[in-house]
């Protein structure tokens, strides 16, 4: 399997998304620059975190607007599994592709951190390792994760199941419904603020987030063995 | 030559942390008649005359760009800058 992983300038978690795909995984990876406009060789695509364009105007705001962005929607709309962590949580929602937005942090501190995550929904091409309701160690690093949606997408976010993480026991952020990510309808685009990347090996202090990889790949190798 | 001047709030629905943050300081300097403080921000955009219609394209700009409508909201006001 081949994942893109795409840098606009500011981003500075995109080497630790490389390696964890790369190294960790043990798949096929390429960092994708955010002028370019063809995504049609990958089979995944992966915003990472950081400050794309400096946070400036709001975060995500302008990197939206990237040439990349658009050949990352049309990724999406074609199933693709597509995976935005912190940033590129933020850059998903600005580019409408994931409902809702990111504010900042209740107490306006930036959280940097390891948060256990609890597994609300392990149904999803992300979230197949992991069992229901399991709690899962997994860094943060942002100053604004604070997830908001209106009522109305509230409800329609747990009518479909998209709640994929929730914080198990303290939210650092004052998100609405503790929601650490989600999914968008079809399940195949994933926003998530805290870092899985950071959490592929031991030696980096937790391996839990290398499941969220391995489901990526399980699900892509079962419906490419379907389609042969 | 006019001149746009772009005010962004967040909406009344969601809360403003570093709103009420600026508040606490306000009553911590015994200005307790301070019942709510909102931060915004403030834009100014110099546009030149073309065959676009200014308020179509000051939404447009408003609602893609400038603001994120799930949580903002907006307001603007058009000047005329005199000399060109």
């Amino acid at each position: 399997m081949k994942f893109a992983v795409i840098v606009f300038p500011g981003s500075n978690c995109d080497l630790d998304m490389y390696h964890a795909i790369k190294d960790e995984l043990g798949e096929e990876v390429e960092y994708v620059w955010h002028d370019e406009t063809d995504l049609s060789g990958f089979d995944g695509v992966l915003l990472p975190g950081g400050f794309s364009y400096g946070d400036y105007l709001r975060c995500g705001a302008i990197s939206r607007f990237s040439n990349v962005m658009s050949e990352v929607v049309k990724a999406a709309e074609a199933g693709k599994p597509v995976l935005g962590v912190c940033n590129g949580f933020q850059v998903l929602t600005e580019a409408g592709l994931l409902p809702g937005a990111l504010l900042r942090n209740k107490n306006l501190k930036f959280m940097c951190r390891t948060v256990g995550l609890k597994v609300i929904n392990n149904e999803t091409q992300f979230t197949s390792e992991y069992k229901k309701d399991e709690v899962i160690q997994i860094p943060i690093a942002h100053g604004e994760g604070n997830y908001y949606c209106d009522e109305e997408t509230l409800a329609r976010l747990k009518a479909n199941n998209q709640i994929v993480f929730t914080y198990a026991s303290e939210n650092p952020n004052g998100s609405i419904e503790d929601i650490a990510g989600i999914v968008n309808e079809k399940g195949n685009v994933l926003g998530m603020m805290p870092h899985p990347e950071r959490a592929a090996n031991d030696i980096m202090g937790g391996s839990d987030g290398l499941a969220l990889f391995k489901s990526i790949v399980k699900q892509w190798r079962e419906s490419h063995v379907n389609h042969a | 030559m006019k001149k746009v001047k772009v005010y962004v709030t967040l909406r009344e629905s969601v809360l403003d942390p570093q709103g009420s943050a600026v508040m606490g300081a306000l009553h911590s300097m015994n200005y307790n008649e301070v019942t709510d403080v909102r931060i915004g921000k403030f834009l100014e955009l110099q546009i030149e005359e073309s065959d676009r219609d200014l308020d179509t394209a000051v939404k447009e700009m408003c609602e893609k760009l400038l603001t994120n409508t799930v949580i903002e909201d907006y307001r603007y006001e058009v000047e005329e800058v005199a000399g060109k």
